[in-house]
């Protein structure tokens, strides 16, 4: 996340020319600020192109967004050897940081090793926390509420609130044997999750 | 069928840009975009044409599906079926998208009678389905699209995963794959010169701010695009309620800018916006950049009660009408040249504002 805007704070590297490029990453949850002047911004590749005096017609794309999280991550493209390959697509890990586009929804799973710092810097976070599908979705829903209460129980627990914990038990026992039973079995089932 | 989309193409006011709507005078529309994806199928950029043919077959029934929902018509358009110009003003309408229109081999369109609805069918993603409102309005926008996905979830295997939501071509959209968007007219802050660091915090607060066509387009006209640029680790709600709230507060500072120069030089922005509004009556050309620009301030000037001789939904119209592809679709086959357009441009913005007044 990126922004220009006048003011007379001194560039973070050189202290020498006024910062006019302020930079906001999440790293690791943490929000880091940088202020950087145009050369040293453009030095430390934080920028791309010209035209940051502009912040609407900025000329940083998504593509440029991505190539600086990923030059983050991988100072140098070394072992390519040991690069895992999407088996459903063909797509390789280096060419995904090239193009900054997965192949089909299997990338996700083949490149699982690499991808939660990327997420981490991109969102901030790497854990959904939004709608999930109905169809197939109620035993997703389901194990999305056991990992809620498992953590709720685990607060009343240290609380030493035990007939309260022992009724979470209880839903836990329940939902854990709802999620056993054998697909057919998913019709009767309720809805776990409101959606939307 | 065939009538839905000659309507859609030479209806110059889609309903949703009739500036009704909650702060219907200067928030223009609101947008919300889902990315969806087929589980087993590659993403667009990375599928041969074949496979592509083989998705947009998959969403053939969308439509019926769709119709047995809300009651209204919708149509499945192959892209390749229209001629390039009419797929362009689909474009100005922000229907597709610019990249959806350059290459219409395998790509359609499904969209709803009002163009309320709309979902691109092999655009960077398998569907991307968006739903506009008419001024600030962004969870209705959410709730219909939200509405739509559901009747497309129960037909199609879609690409999830329980830890990181909906995956997409672009890990800048997995998770809720939502991006919701509002189109802002703020003529004011732009004349006090505050338009930049209001939009300054808005990226700090992890929003993103366009011109009015997209990513790396002018802020033509005045009018801004705000979007959120995070879409996974939020659910919807948390995602439309963010978003909603700054757009309150841009409105507002407009709204306090607007007083402002109104109480303070009245007689400077009168003199402003009938200077503008005198060019647009009498001009015998004009560019769309600079018929953007003189209709921002004489919006404002209708807004603000000095300009009595239009109505404010002139300017959403004309804002439609006076773009190039627009233009050239109203006079049909044969191509015009840049002087030409310029030229009906200024003819169409005489001809409106002059039966805009109250007494004809
Ligand atoms: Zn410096
Ligand atoms: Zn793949």
């Amino acid at each position: 996340m990126m922004s220009t805007e006048a003011n007379n704070m001194l560039c973070d590297d050189c202290q020498k020319e006024p910062a006019c490029v302020h930079i906001t990453k999440i790293i690791n949850q943490q929000k880091v600020e940088k202020h950087l002047c145009e050369q040293c911004a453009h030095k430390s590749g934080e920028i791309a192109g010209k035209g940051i005096n502009n912040l609407f017609g900025s000329k940083l794309s998504v593509h440029d967004f991505l190539k600086e999280m990923f030059n983050y991550t991988l100072p140098d493209s070394s072992r390519p050897a040991l690069e895992p390959v999407c088996a459903d697509c063909g797509l390789s890990y280096s060419e995904f940081t090239r193009s900054g586009k997965f192949g089909c929804s299997g990338c996700y799973q083949a490149f699982s090793g690499q991808l939660e710092p990327l997420f981490k810097r991109i969102h901030g976070t790497a854990a959904h926390a939004g709608k999930t599908p109905k169809r197939g979705g109620i035993r997703l829903s389901v194990a999305q509420r056991i990992r809620r209460l498992r953590h709720e129980l685990e607060q009343h627990v240290n609380r030493e609130e035990y007939e309260f914990a022992a009724k979470l038990r209880d839903e836990i026992r329940a939902l854990e044997k709802q999620l056993a039973e054998p697909a057919a079995g998913r019709g009767g089932m309720a809805d776990g999750e409101p959606i939307g | 069928m065939a009538n839905l989309l000659a309507n859609l193409l030479k209806q110059p006011l889609t309903p949703w840009l009739s500036g009704s709507g909650p702060e219907g005078d200067i928030v223009l529309t609101s947008r919300v975009r889902l990315a969806r994806n087929l589980r087993c199928q590659p993403f667009p950029g990375r599928a041969a044409a074949d496979k592509l043919g083989e998705i947009m077959a998959e969403f053939k029934e969308v439509p019926t599906a769709l119709m047995a929902e809300d009651g209204h018509e919708y149509a499945f358009v192959e892209l390749e079926s229209l001629a390039p110009l009419d797929r362009y003003v689909l474009v100005e309408k922000h229907v597709i998208s610019p990249a959806h229109a350059a290459g219409p081999e395998n790509r359609a369109l499904i969209v709803r009678d009002d163009a309320g609805v709309s979902i691109m069918v092999n655009e960077e993603d398998h569907l991307r389905l968006q739903c506009l409102e008419s001024g600030l309005n962004l969870m209705d926008a959410f709730n219909k699209a939200n509405a739509v996905d559901d009747v497309i979830e129960t037909r199609h295997d879609l690409a999830f995963m329980e830890h990181l939501g909906y995956l997409t071509a672009c890990p800048t959209n997995m998770g809720t794959g939502l991006r919701a968007s509002v189109m802002i007219h703020l003529p004011a802050l732009a004349l006090t010169k505050q338009v930049g660091r209001i939009m300054a915090v808005a990226t700090q607060l992890g929003l993103a701010v366009r011109g009015l066509y997209g990513e790396g387009t002018e802020a033509a006209g005045n009018i801004f695009q705000i979007s959120n640029q995070i879409t996974l680790g939020r659910s919807e709600q948390d995602i439309i309620n963010n978003l909603s709230g700054v757009v309150k507060q841009v409105v507002d500072k407009e709204r306090t800018a607007r007083s402002l120069l109104e109480s303070d030089s009245r007689d400077a922005l009168a003199d402003r916006v009938w200077r503008a509004y005198g060019v647009l009556r009498y001009a015998q050309r004009i560019s769309s950049q600079e018929a953007l620009a003189l209709l921002s301030e004489v919006r404002l000037g209708i807004d603000l009660g000095v300009i009595d001789e239009a109505a404010p939904e002139v300017f959403n119209e004309l804002l439609v009408t006076t773009r190039p592809n627009f233009l050239q679709n109203l006079v049909g086959e044969t191509a015009l040249h840049q002087s030409e357009r310029n030229a009906l441009r200024a003819k169409l913005i005489r001809r409106k504002l002059k039966g805009g007044c109250n007494h004809v």
